[in-house]
């Protein structure tokens, strides 16, 4: 027993740093294993400064390193762009406020607030861990802004900077914090007004009368800053609404309200009776605590990032014949442009170099690179791989291929459809007005006395609180569910779309292929052992992509032999002898089957001694369990593919997508968006699901845009919701929910209409009284709470989320 | 005789004692927006892990609140 624990255990070993699973003693260091180097060396630079703590407190807190880039924070010394992101600058001390996606857990809070040890010119870091945020002090003469920012690279916590996003940020922030201020005051003078008006729920008598009056002044006192500053944004709402033509569910809160504090402090003033004014106040704080609840919203995510987040922040551009760090904004038509390894091309250019590789997986989700020779149009987007080329900028940046996609009008429009609430309130409000009116003429006939207060009773008990809370509390709810399943919702607005889905669409690399985990089979004669040793012996020396995965495919073939010659020729293949045997590996072209090519897979043709043995051929590893999930949603849904990939694996989607689905390959972003479109003008509403920024215009158009990522704290296109990949399985079961969020809405407005009958009965019959309204008012908030949040997690249960 | 000038003054304590009460009320609920204002409740994570590690020795942390004094003061 011991024993087979024991050899598992020697098997499957953990990487230190970021966990992920890794061969024990490959890659060691102190006795500790680790997956790839850049873990190794992010260890090895900590435990150098005493900083092991880090994985103490918690069990390998890194991110893998496997797949890092090299970052380029050369902008940084541009000193526009260094002003504008420094809070403070003095010759001392700057203060930088950076965000850190990478910061996850207490190991990454206690790693960067002790940064001072690793480098001494920082003074001091405090990390915002909700908002993954760090604030850095530190001394300028010690340290410049771009060492900072490598130096958090280097450790695995690579700062993201863009200019515009924060603004916004700080806009919602400030909001956030004038709405918890006004619950505060509605929550203080609640507490006070209930306590004041006990004396006359109780009834007072002979002395204590005279305490009566001061009570009740205190009372219209309290209510004044509830109404004219907690409540103001439903007068505003309400206003905005009526000159629009449209009866918003503010206008009969409005109503209500308006009429509770002029009844209440007409009788205060005259003297007559207590009013209403615990209901009031109450009313109020009820329905802001509503709003506060469906305002939850993730701030560690971003719903609303376009190319600029994409983009770098500055490229070089060529000032006079000396290279200078240039905002992008700032490109012109013309401007000769330095493009470096890995960085992202701003603005469509002609290539000046020779020639040079583009990887286009952002625009297209195709992911080898392609070629480009001088003269070449590079679309921006393109992200080269290689050595410095040098272009020159044809397009302004907002006007390029990719970037022009933003000024497509779906980048303009308006939130669509007006929740149900506000479709119901304008048939309320008209029913309400009508009952009062009623009510006051026939009490005009019974007793003239109390017209006028049965017609404001009606006017004050049908004030809709139960039914604009249902609404904040059904779909507050579900966020709540769906973030749990690693669903996150942009705004509580969303919830209502689902239900009037019928049609899925999926982009396909990255989406429902993963985008790192791609698998290779080989056609052809099968290989001896010996000759597999040789193929992997040679794209052992290239870095190449896809001779890694030649590489990790051949893997049982050790151990490997030096080729006696090797040439790598960019673009084409790779020629080596090895054991004194000749062996091609590379292009159709390359291995001389020019006229064989299938331009709509990727291969790599194998050649030894020769003689053409066949070719590998790359697969997209589909996610697991998309078949399943694919089946279920199609009961339910119409089903489409978008793919800016070439159409070499319609077969394979073909295979378990139902046959009426809809395929289209090779979609440039602008053509998906006008799919969508299409799609939408013969009645449907659309869900898109994709992952990247050529998807960007799909996710904008469709009725709810869901962007797939691996991992959610790393960049992705604007959207409605962000969907973590693992959860794309269970697809069918959130939208199952989402689609019930419709229904608890409408049951609980069928409770609140029965507590408004109620009301309105008792008000129309004239028994109506200050101590009923401050029994209905609550109950009627608090058993919709109740139910919404009850009926919510029943359904979540049902589906097992 | 039986002369009890302290009835009404004893019972309109109670205004006094309201008053009170409302102003001290009012006190916390100016402290509250006073840490709302000054973002105490935007990240409440941080703080409750920040508060298990052991102290640093603060050997710069003069200057670091003299500029922090400054960015209040603009």
């Amino acid at each position: 027993m011991s024993v087979t624990a024991n050899s598992t255990a020697t098997l499957k070993a953990s990487c230190h740093h970021c966990g992920d699973p890794c061969k024990p003693g490959v890659i060691t260091s102190d006795e500790k294993d680790f997956c790839c180097r850049g873990c190794k060396t992010v260890f090895e630079i900590l435990s150098s400064h005493q900083l092991e703590g880090y994985y103490q407190l918690e069990p390998s807190p890194g991110q893998s390193r496997k797949l890092e880039e090299k970052a380029l924070y050369d902008f940084l010394e541009n000193e526009t762009i260094r002003k504008s992101l420094l809070e403070f600058a003095s010759e001392q001390c700057e203060k930088v406020t950076f965000n850190i996606p990478a910061i996850h857990c207490s190991s990454c809070i206690w790693l960067l607030e002790n940064l001072d040890r690793l480098e001494h010119g920082v003074i001091d870091v405090k990390v915002d861990f909700t908002n993954k945020k760090a604030s850095v002090h530190y001394q300028p003469q010690r340290l410049s802004l771009k060492q900072l920012a490598e130096l958090l690279h280097r450790i695995g916590y690579a700062p993201q900077m863009s200019l515009d996003e924060d603004q916004g940020r700080k806009k919602k922030q400030s909001y956030d914090h004038r709405l918890v201020i006004k619950i505060g005051i509605a929550g203080f003078c609640f507490g006070n007004v209930m306590l004041l008006s006990f004396p006359d729920y109780l009834g007072l008598n002979g002395i204590e009368q005279t305490y009566q009056n001061f009570f009740r002044y205190l009372n219209a006192l309290l209510a004044v800053p509830v109404v004219f500053y907690a409540g103001v944004d439903y007068f505003i709402s309400a206003f905005k609404g009526l000159r629009q033509r449209y009866a918003n569910i503010d206008v009969p809160i409005v109503l209500g309200v308006s009429v509770l504090f002029l009844r209440s402090s007409y009788e205060v003033l005259a003297g007559i009776g207590p009013g209403y004014f615990d209901s009031l106040v109450g009313l109020i704080f009820f329905l802001l605590i509503g709003k506060w609840f469906q305002n939850k919203t993730y701030s560690g995510l971003s719903f609303d990032r376009d190319y600029k987040s994409y983009f770098p922040l500055a490229i070089l551009k060529d000032v006079a014949g000396s290279l200078e760090p240039t905002p992008v904004a700032a490109l012109n038509k013309g401007d000769e442009v330095a493009i470096r390894n890995n960085e992202i091309i701003p603005a469509d250019a002609i290539l000046i170099d020779k020639e040079a590789a583009i990887d286009y997986s952002f625009i297209t989700g195709e992911s080898e690179p392609v070629w480009q020779k001088k003269g070449d149009y590079i679309y921006a987007g393109g992200r080269l791989s290689g050595v410095v080329k040098r272009m020159v900028v044809q397009k302004e940046v907002s006007q390029s291929y990719l970037t022009r996609l933003w000024n497509d009008e779906a980048f303009s429009k308006e939130e669509q459809g007006r929740p149900m609430v506000d479709r119901l309130s304008k048939y309320f409000t008209a029913v309400i007005i009508s009952v009062a009116i009623l009510a006051g003429v026939a009490w005009q006939f019974i007793n003239p006395d109390k017209a006028w207060l049965v017609f404001t009773a009606v006017l004050i008990v049908a004030c809709p609180c139960a039914l604009a809370l249902a609404t904040p509390f059904t779909t507050g709810n579900m966020m709540r569910v769906f973030g749990r399943n690693k669903f996150y919702l942009k705004n509580a607005a969303t919830v209502e779309r689902f239900s009037e889905i019928d049609t899925l669409v999926f982009d396909k690399t990255g989406t429902i292929t993963h985008t790192d985990q791609r698998s290779l089979i080989f056609s052809g004669e099968p290989l001896s052992a010996e000759e597999q040793r040789w193929v992997r012996s040679v794209v052992a020396g290239s870095t190449h992509p896809l001779s890694r995965m030649v590489y990790d495919f051949l893997k049982q073939h050790e151990p490997l032999t030096e080729p006696e010659a090797y040439r790598e020729m960019p673009g084409k293949g790779i020629e080596a002898t090895i054991s004194e045997v000749t062996l091609r590996l590379g292009s159709a072209e390359f291995v001389g089957l020019g006229d064989e090519q299938h331009p709509a897979e990727t291969r790599v043709y194998l050649k030894i001694r020769e003689v053409n043995r066949g070719f590998f051929q790359v697969q997209s590893g589909y996610r697991e369990g998309i078949d399943d999930c694919v089946n279920q949603l199609s009961d339910h849904y119409k089903l489409a593919v978008l793919s800016g990939d070439n159409a070499g694996e319609e077969r394979a989607l073909r295979s378990f997508f139902p046959p009426d689905t809809l395929m289209q390959f090779s979609q440039s972003p602008e053509d998906k968006l006008n799919t969508i479109k299409k799609m939408q003008h013969d009645g449907r509403k659309v869900i898109m699901l994709g992952d990247g920024l050529n998807d960007a215009g799909a996710l904008k158009q469709s009725d709810i845009g869901i962007a797939v990522t691996e991992d959610i704290g790393t960049f992705s296109p604007a959207s409605d919701a962000i969907l973590e990949a693992g959860t794309l399985c269970r697809l069918d079961d959130l939208l199952k929910l989402g689609k019930s969020g419709k229904r608890v809405i409408r049951a609980s407005f069928t409770l609140s209409f029965l507590y408004n009958f109620a009301g309105v009965s008792l008000a129309v019959a004239g028994v109506f009284s200050p101590l009923i309204a401050a029994v209905l008012m609550p109950l009627s908030s608090i058993s919709i709470v109740i139910f919404t949040m009850l009926a919510v997690r029943i359904i979540a249960k049902k589906y097992r989320l | 005789m039986d002369y009890r000038p302290w009835t009404i003054s004893d019972m309109s304590v109670i205004f006094i004692l309201i008053l009170v009460s409302i102003v001290v009320a009012g006190l916390f609920l100016g402290a509250f927006f006073w840490a709302v204002r000054s973002g105490q409740y935007d990240d409440t994570h941080s703080p409750s892990v920040r508060m298990l590690f052991e102290d640093k020795k603060p050997k710069k942390a003069e200057i670091k609140e003299s500029v922090d004094r400054e960015i209040s003061d603009e």
